[in-house]
């Protein structure tokens, strides 16, 4: 017989109600689940949820009335009709989770039953989820991990007997920390489907900032202010030095006196490349982040067109589709490279379009340049000297321009960015009769040391030149380079002193420097390991840990065997700790065992007094703890002291034996 | 359908009844109804990460599902182990609730909280057994008719920790309650003599002798009083006069005596009732059914075979 411990067992009966302490835990589900959230829904709907739930509270603290059933119809009604005219839709991302945060709220004033409660429970995961549809950061999964462990915590504090807020946390830590492996391996073999597998709605997608189709004063400036990264990209070989890295974009033919835009040749698209450069190529791979247009980024210039991709007449690389998830594309360029002089004369005679006036000053001096040059290349050269020498400065605050911009920026301010320089040098090689074009895109890039990534900017944003000599074809001209050598070689890093350089794009401060780079280059590792883990980067790995030819069903089988390995690591843990072992057989058994270095091992057909007295006649010096320890032991296991207490005396005294039979036994 | 599923669930650990140590092949689990909205709200979860290739999407719903895995062998861990006992229970009248302890040991270092042990007829209660300690439960079943009274089958079930998964197993008790007639409300008096009384005679005065004298209870006749002790020390108990001698204030509860319009029912509740009067007048009496016959006694021991012998006649053990 088991010796009973005298204390009266809880007993209760099953309580549909829900308890004070489980509306409370429900309630911190709720905030758990909507504060993420908060920033981002409409200001009114983040004050009807603070006055619900606010309202709830005071319900549960100050006993005020509930919200009746017309008052929850009222507010229902009423927050459609304002998603309806805030979203202009009740359908898609952003109403979906305006609904779903009032749905939420809501349930909050009726908690009848632990089935409200679950209810509460699935809407909380969920809104996590939704969370991730605005932020993907590492300080948001670790906020949401935090958040996690609260609703499981919760779910617990539904199901369980009442429990301190310490128990249900650890009690969540434990099974959320048996539920990573599970995570990992799906996460890794889970076949991933490039998505979408339906239509968006038009919201998935916010905006984001970079460089658009066309080309203003200021508009490039403007944009080298954000500290943004607009892609990176890693080199297999040796990098190219910064002055080589042209990054090439949108170009723009078209130009209205004011604004370059692109023109009908960026319409016309190509399966192959235009051009057929020579020389050696160097690979790399840019991870883009979305900006919502279809061109990509890549080093100027390409020497073969990646699958998938075409080029424009232009030679702008564009993607089949909008960018508007980070991708990785690997590319293969030749940054000395002289493309071919082919070119057909209908794109030439674009290439020398200008508006039939304005700029008047500005016409004349292109065709007074060409004529004391004598050829189109002396005349390129003729202007890039002209300002270098004519004081021009280039500067991110440059005084605004009115009418006949071109004519204000060459012969009064002469003050610019690069887009001035770029916009004016085409604008006077089309004078001259010279086929020139704006190219857009960004230059230089930094490298980060400690992942050797080249990191690049919005700030890096910049804007170029090309004109088309007869011998030689596109020839890229960069009269930015031509005033301030510097800004190719360092960025804008490079510029004079007193100009309002962005911080992030400022070169002092090397510890500052090395954190930012370090904190980069661990978004970078997230971003690239993390976020952006899809059918590509799944093979990659796959093939790294030496699976030859991933596909789906292969997956399958590796994701079910993992997991059932977990499974029953884990059913072992659980059997274990599950299997009755008695303490106090347990605590018994070290006491014969403290005694059997001495040849005073127990044996199996003698009970606790024989064994006593057994020993007391062989040692008598440690009669009177055997004998303490046997009557514990007989007392638990047939009289009626408790167990667990007998247990742990017993091993007290198992522990005085073996310090006491070491001076007797030496 | 649902009860032959129900049999050949039970069937499947080998006997149930207690004593019973709770092994895996015993513990079955299933999803409850909040588990199977849990796999669907995954479902939508997943598809909204692939539509929206959130990646940390992905991760969330993967540790779900992986939480949901692992709440599965808590939730039979919590069974796992488990010593299920069951206590005699006291004689009842019928009517009365026939109440069987259950014991849950828990011999494992670990708590079990929130087990759900239900009965048919019983109803439900919710327990938490802490570790190395046992509970005991009452499970009080409503009784209708005299003879022995056999539990159901009990049901130890759990969902904790998060409710998702249901572990269930089940116990047979291997007690039975003896209920006794329901004493018959508004019956006659206990006869006074024998002869023609129903139901009962009482034995003649004579042949009498004097025994021993003890306390005066109140439904002794005034004739026994010991008068005589009590008039020369007032102050002292009023004392009542034992004879000895096989008729002395002895009552036979004889069943044959009882009208014969009464029904068998009727005739066992008014014995029992009798026999309950008798016992508490401090009278010995006897018992006679057919087939039966106990020889007059008192005392409680002598009262439960009594009432037992009533309560089983006619019965098969």
């Amino acid at each position: 017989m088991i010796g009973w411990r005298k204390r009266s067992p809880r007993v209760t009966t099953p309580a549909t109600p829900l308890t004070p302490s489980q509306v409370a835990w429900l309630m911190a589900v709720a905030a758990c689940a909507l504060l993420p959230h908060a920033s981002h829904l409409p200001a009114w709907l983040d004050a009807v949820a603070i006055l619900l739930f606010t309202w709830r509270i005071a319900q549960w603290k100050l006993h005020w009335p509930g919200a009746g059933r017309i008052v929850k119809l009222l507010v229902v009604v009423a927050c459609c009709i304002g998603v309806t005219l805030s979203f202009g839709r009740l359908f898609g991302r952003e109403p979906g989770v305006a609904l779903l945060t009032l749905l939420l709220v809501l349930k909050l004033h009726e908690l009848r039953s632990a089935r409200d409660g679950h209810t509460i429970v699935l809407l909380g995961y969920f809104m996590l989820l939704a969370a991730f549809l605005y932020s993907q950061t590492p300080a948001m999964a670790a906020a949401l991990a935090v958040s996690m462990s609260v609703i499981t915590a919760a779910l617990i504090a539904l199901n369980g007997p009442p429990a301190t807020v310490r128990a249900l946390l650890r009690q969540a830590g434990l099974m959320l920390a048996q539920a990573l492996p599970f995570m990992l391996v799906l996460f890794v073999l889970f076949p991933r489907v490039p998505g979408p597998l339906w239509g968006l709605p038009a919201d998935a997608y916010g905006a984001s900032s970079g460089l658009s189709d066309s080309m203003a004063p200021g508009s490039i400036s403007q944009l080298s202010l954000s500290g943004e990264i607009a892609f990176r990209a890693r080199f297999d070989g040796p990098v190219p030095e910064a002055r080589e890295r042209y990054w090439r974009g949108p170009v723009l033919t078209d130009f209205d006196g004011r604004t370059w835009r692109q023109g009908e040749s960026a319409r016309r698209i190509g399966d192959t490349l235009p051009h057929a450069p020579g020389g050696t190529a160097v690979a790399y791979e840019v991870t883009l982040e979305p900006h919502n247009k279809n061109w990509l980024f890549a080093l100027e210039t390409l020497s073969a067109l990646p699958s998938g991709m075409r080029m424009s007449d232009d030679w702008q690389l564009l993607a089949g589709e909008v960018v508007r998830s980070r991708r990785r594309d690997r590319f293969e360029s030749i940054p000395e490279a002289r493309p071919g002089h082919e070119e057909w004369s209908g794109y030439l005679d674009a290439a020398r379009r200008l508006p039939a006036d304005g700029n008047a000053r500005a016409r004349g001096l292109a065709v007074a340049l060409r004529a004391q040059a004598g050829s189109d290349a002396g005349t390129v050269a003729a202007v890039l000297q002209m300002f270098r020498r004519k004081a021009f400065v280039y500067t991110l605050t440059p005084p605004l321009l009115g009418d006949d911009g071109i004519d204000a920026f060459l012969f009064d301010t002469r003050r610019g960015f690069c887009e001035h320089y770029a916009g004016a040098f085409v604008f006077l090689m089309r004078a001259a009769g010279i086929p020139a074009r704006v190219v857009t895109g960004y230059q230089g890039g930094e490298r980060n040391e400690i992942d050797d990534y080249i990191v690049v900017r919005q700030s890096d944003a910049h804007a170029w030149a090309e004109v088309w000599l007869p011998d030689e074809g596109w020839r890229r001209v960069d009269p930015t380079a031509a005033i301030l050598p510097s800004r190719v070689e360092h960025g804008l890093a490079g510029m004079a002193a007193g100009e309002p350089v962005p911080f992030i794009a400022r070169g002092d401060a090397g510890w500052l420097r090395s954190l930012r780079q370090r904190w980069e280059a661990a978004n970078n590792g997230w971003n690239q390991w993390v976020l952006s883990y899809d059918q590509d980067k799944q093979r990659e790995l796959l093939h790294r840990l030496g699976m030859r030819s991933p596909d789906w069903r292969l997956l399958t089988a590796w994701m079910a065997g993992l997991c059932a390995l977990f499974a029953v690591a884990l059913t072992a843990w659980a059997m274990r700790r599950g299997i009755a072992r008695d303490p106090l057989a347990r605590a018994w058994t070290g006491i014969h065992h403290a005694l059997r270095p001495l040849g005073l091992g127990r044996e199996d057909w003698e009970g606790p007094m024989d064994y006593a007295a057994r020993v007391a006649r062989t040692r008598p010096d440690l009669a009177k703890d055997v004998a303490q320890a046997c009557r514990l032991y007989a007392d638990a296991r047939y009289g009626t002291s408790p167990p667990l207490q007998a247990a742990r005396e017993l091993r007290a005294c198992a522990r005085a034996l073996r310090r006491k039979r070491t001076p007797a036994a030496s | 359908m649902r009860e032959s599923i129900r049999r050949w669930l039970s069937s499947l650990g080998g006997p149930s009844a207690t004593p019973l140590t709770l092994d895996r092949r015993r513990i079955f689990v299933l999803p409850t109804a909040a588990g199977a909205a849990f796999g669907c709200a995954l479902i939508a979860m997943l598809l909204t990460a692939i539509n929206y290739t959130l990646s940390l999407g992905f991760a969330l719903v993967f540790l779900l599902a992986g939480l949901g895995q692992v709440t599965l062998l808590h939730t039979f861990r919590n069974l796992l182990a488990l010593r299920v006992r069951c206590g005699t229970p006291e004689p009842v009248f019928a009517g009365q609730p026939a109440r069987f302890p259950l014991w849950l040991d828990n011999d494992t270092a670990r708590t079990r909280p929130a087990l759900l042990l239900s009965m048919p007829g019983a109803g439900d209660s919710t327990v938490t057994v802490e570790a190395g300690q046992h509970a005991r439960i009452m499970l009080a079943l409503p009784t209708t008719q005299r003879g022995w009274l056999r539990p159901s089958r009990v049901t130890l079930s759990t969902r904790y920790p998060l409710g998702l998964i249901r572990a269930w197993s089940y116990a047979q008790p291997d007690q039975r309650c003896l209920v006794h007639a329901r004493p018959e409300t508004g019956r006659p008096p206990l006869p006074q003599t024998g002869g023609g009384q129903a139901g009962a005679r009482r034995a003649h005065d004579g042949g009498e002798e004097f025994a021993r004298l003890r306390t005066h209870r109140a439904a002794d006749s005034p004739r026994h009083v010991a008068w005589k002790a009590w008039a020369r020390s007032p102050d002292s108990p009023l004392l009542t006069k034992q004879f000895e001698g096989n008729e002395a204030g002895e009552l036979w509860l004889d069943f044959a005596q009882l009208p014969d319009a009464l029904s068998l029912e009727h005739k066992l509740s008014r014995l029992t009732g009798w026999a309950l009067d008798a016992e508490a007048a401090g009278l010995r009496y006897g018992l006679v059914l057919p087939g039966t016959r106990l020889p007059p006694a008192s005392g409680a021991t002598h009262r439960a075979h009594v009432l037992r012998a009533i309560a089983l006649h006619g019965l098969a053990s």
